[in-house]
């Protein structure tokens, strides 16, 4: 009964959407929002095992040499954004929730997004060699590209009618065929589980 | 009759009946212009009928443009729409088209509520009444048309979605049929992945080295298929590493995640028969934000330089960066994402990338299952028959055929 | 041929070094970058450009810090056009940690065009649930926004008097990072047909240019490169046009580095390659 249940409850409630899809009355728009709402509600309610879980792993962490440093910056920030943020008032500039939030978590958000321009170039200097014919192809593509960046005059417009065509043609098609294996792939997963037949998902008892 | 009364009779019938000549005269344009600009005949024939696909709250208005719209006087701009909830009451406007158009959309589907009422509101089952008039160029309005009456209709089934019904309906019969082949023992071949080919070969190479294995769910939820896909390699890599006893560290984003996760290792550590050796403590949650937990799993990477990472699921901008940084500690890579964006990156700087439907194939490609391997036939001939759709379709519309085009068109 | 091996094998902190001089030397000296317009920018600017005054447009800046280097010049050209054409301007923002940043930007390019908050502009804050809050927004914006940001009722805004949803703009203009857009093509675009256009990163063009073909999208600003053409259109040049010059020097230092590596594999070709990476 314990992995019947839950099946029953997957199998029933995907239906119930899969029909309710096709049926455009306000009861039927209801019944979208209404579990709509739920899907955030639960989010919420799983929030308190995440922030666990990342408490007990650092706290154990803490007995480690190697990761004791590291983790006893994260909880302190974790302990010094908690105190901060739960006065009315820490969502308003000038506040100590937001000088840390605008000078420390964003700065470092930005910083982290930056490494992707040095990744970019040793990942290129590495994969955008020759080795074969759909090398060639990726290489020459990629720099075609790159070059819409570099004013070289009548050569930058040639440039770009090559990059517009290169994007709105072979581009599309690739995409457009990845996205309708996709879109296949996902109907299928979804009816699997629907079915009961896909349910990795659920555990073992 | 004297001669005189003869001609003052004469005078007056000329005035009386070379009236419009003589309007042409300066002096008598001027009582023209004291009479106004004429007005535009008005539309007719108005006919309402139910908006259709809908709950119930529109209704479509078409008319019969004006004669002055286009032809006669050719004076017509546009025609205002006026509405009311009784044939005697008071009509109010709803809209304004310009001239040539003839058809408009009334629909008002929000509830009145005690802070927000809203006497517009069309519920289902509800009558109204509408008059088309025509208006000129300066401005002046026609009579109005004859009235006409609609009322709402909630509809029950939403026709414009039916191509999609269709397909979903002609994919689960042959995801049922090729089950039933598979069940009964037919062979399904499926061509070979080199990603899910090297899941083995990695958990070997992990075990060999003495190093763990980094597992990366990636950023989505736990309601997104790609991340589903990711449980169902984990379950299978999680089931490998108990065997061997290597390790196996998830780090996830999502609260939700994390509780699927930790249940899929768990329930692969009891079917290998080592429930003892399962760590709920490998399976941690980090952040919900995206590059802290890009920075995460890249100190992770570097302090336990994994000897096989995968990324299995929803990635955006931060897949680089990770496949990067495994690259620096010198692991072997498996990716497999939905993320079109992505593949490139992954693609580039991984050692095997499962592109889109690949990742959501893996679990029939795993686990061998008949039940599975049906499933990816029956996407197949899905494929097939989408290929040819297109194919007939595109000759069709070169010969200025739309038949099949109106066929899968879905108007939501 | 010991030193095309080196090439080939070269550490990777070089190459970071080059990249880090190729954006240190612009910042230092920096250079103007004459920008060629491509028409997928052009086509937004001249959509906003042939509104008239006090028409309503719908700006959606939708992605958090980490990414406001490159998106911020295209949201700052983007209103400070529609200030200047004083045209009513409602703006939401569905990223967590857009609001602060959402609300630096408007103030100060609201002071820059004497604009008032509440008449000529609204900032209607932020929601979770893309989804739900663009379904809830084509019906009544009131819905998911009793209230502006900063808590005023929406009712009692002199620029929302006479608006109710989507139906009442002219068009939506979404910024984004991440998984937004597609958001807004299905939930806005595609439920409520009102006229839609993206923002996006660099790297997301690609995966929205059919949506351009399809009519979904009426234009797109790809990356810097686009902000910087709009800055350029619009006559307000500002952070995208200052970075062409870094994208000039680094794109040529990359593609330097990809015709030596070239260079050096054919060169070598004969040895085993032992670099590996890639699955071509």
């Amino acid at each position: 009964m314990k992995r019947e249940i839950p099946l029953l409850i997957v199998g029933i409630t995907g239906f119930a959407m899969l029909i309710q899809y096709f049926i455009p009355t306000d009861w039927s728009e209801f019944i979208f929002t209404y579990s709509q709402d739920w899907v955030i509600v639960i989010g919420i309610l799983a929030l308190p095992l995440g922030i666990w879980s990342l408490i007990k792993a650092n706290v154990l962490k803490l007995k480690v040499p190697d990761e004791r440093f590291y983790s006893a910056v994260l909880l302190a920030g974790f302990l010094a954004m908690l105190v901060t943020g739960t006065k009315r008032e820490s969502l308003e500039a000038g506040s100590t929730f937001m000088t840390i939030f605008t000078n420390v978590l964003i700065p470092i958000q930005a910083t982290i997004f930056s490494l992707l321009a040095f990744f970019i170039a040793s990942a290129a200097y590495r994969a955008f060699r020759a080795r074969s014919v759909l090398a060639t192809i990726l290489l020459v593509t990629a720099l075609i590209i790159m070059f819409r960046f570099i004013p070289l005059g009548p050569i930058s417009t040639a440039n770009l009618s090559a990059v517009s065509w290169i994007l709105s043609v072979p581009n599309m098609a690739a995409k457009r065929a990845i996205m309708m294996g996709i879109g296949l792939g996902a109907t299928a997963t979804a009816i699997k589980i629907i079915l009961g037949i896909e349910r990795t998902y659920m555990g073992h008892d | 009759m004297s001669l005189i009364s003869r001609i003052i009779a004469a005078v007056m019938i000329l005035a009386c009946t070379g009236g419009g000549v003589l309007a042409q005269t300066p002096a008598l344009e001027t009582l023209a212009d004291t009479l106004g600009p004429p007005a535009p005949m008005p539309p007719s024939h108005v006919v309402i009928k139910d908006k259709t696909n809908d709950a119930g709250h529109g209704l479509i208005i078409t008319w019969e443009l004006s004669v002055d719209d286009g032809g006669g006087r050719d004076n017509v701009i546009m025609y205002d729409i006026a509405r009311s909830n009784s044939p005697d009451g008071e009509f109010t406007s709803r809209g304004i088209v310009p001239k040539g158009v003839n058809e408009y959309e009334d629909a008002d589907d929000q509830a009145p509520t005690p802070t927000s009422p809203n006497p517009d509101y069309m519920a289902a089952g509800s009558t109204w009444y509408y008059r088309i008039t025509a208006i000129s160029d300066k401005q002046v309005r026609s009579e109005t048309s004859d009235t006409a009456m609609g009322v709402t209709e909630e509809n029950l089934f939403h026709w414009g979605k039916l191509p999609i019904l269709v397909a979903v309906v002609l994919f689960t019969a042959y995801i049922l049929n090729f089950i039933r082949s598979a069940r009964k023992g037919k062979k399904l071949y499926v061509r070979p992945l080199a990603g899910i080919n090297a899941v083995d070969d990695a958990i070997g190479r992990a075990t060999e080295m003495g190093k763990p294995i980094l597992y990366i769910l990636g950023l989505g939820t736990a309601g997104d298929i790609a991340t589903i896909a990711g449980f169902t390699i984990l379950a299978r890599v999680a089931r490998r590493t108990a065997e061997y006893q290597t390790r196996v560290l998830v780090p996830v984003q999502d609260p939700v995640v994390l509780a699927v996760a930790q249940e899929t290792v768990r329930t692969a550590y009891l079917e290998a028969g080592r429930p003892e050796q399962y760590n709920p403590d490998n399976v941690f949650y980090v952040t919900a934000l995206q590059f802290p937990y890009v920075a995460a799993v890249n100190g992770i990477m570097l302090r336990e330089r994994p000897a096989t990472n995968f990324y299995m699921g929803v990635f955006y901008a931060e897949s680089l960066i990770l496949a990067e940084t495994g690259n620096i500690a010198g692991s072997i890579q498996i990716s497999g994402t939905d993320q079109v964006a992505q593949l490139p990156f992954f693609v580039a700087a991984t050692d095997y990338t499962l592109i889109g439907e690949e990742l959501y194939a893996a679990s029939a490609y795993l686990s061998q299952e008949p039940v599975q391997l049906g499933t990816l036939k029956a996407q197949d001939y899905l494929k097939a028959i989408i290929m040819i759709v297109i194919i007939l379709g595109a000759i069709a519309i070169t010969g200025k055929w739309t038949f099949i085009r109106e066929m899968v068109t879905i108007n939501l | 041929m010991k030193i095309l091996d080196k090439i080939m094998l070269i550490d990777r902190r070089w190459i970071y070094l080059a990249i880090g001089l190729a954006v240190i030397i612009p910042a230092i000296w920096s250079f103007e970058v004459p920008v060629t317009v491509s028409p997928e920018v052009k086509r937004i600017y001249d959509f906003v450009d042939q509104l008239e005054q006090n028409d309503y447009i719908f700006v959606a800046v939708d992605y958090d810090p980490s990414s406001l280097a490159e998106l911020n010049p295209m949201t700052e050209a983007i209103i400070n056009q529609a200030f200047a054409k004083n045209l009513k301007v409602v703006i939401v923002t569905l990223a967590q940690f857009g609001p602060g940043m959402v609300e630096e930007i408007t103030s100060r390019l609201a002071a820059n065009h004497q604009k008032i908050r509440g008449v000529d502009y609204c900032f209607l804050g932020y929601r979770p649930y893309p989804a739900i809050t663009i379904l809830a927004m084509g019906v009544d914006f009131r819905v998911p926004f009793p209230a502006d940001y900063y808590g005023t009722p929406l009712d009692s805004l002199p620029v929302m008097q006479g608006i109710k949803n989507f139906g009442d703009v002219k068009g939506v203009i979404d910024l984004t990072a991440g998984n937004t857009a597609d958001f807004w093509l299905i939930y806005g675009n595609g439920r409520y047909g009102f006229p839609l256009a993206i923002g996006i990163t660099g790297v997301m063009s690609a995966d929205y240019y059919q949506y351009l073909q399809s009519g979904q999208l009426f234009g797109i600003i790809p990356g810097v490169k686009g902000a910087a053409e709009y800055e350029d259109l619009v006559g307000f040049p500002g952070r995208g046009m200052e970075q062409m010059a870094y994208q000039v020097i680094a794109h040529s230092v990359i593609i330097l580095f990809i015709i030596m590596s070239n260079v050096a594999y054919f060169a070598t070709r004969t040895k085993k390659d032992k670099m590996g990476g890639g699955a071509l």
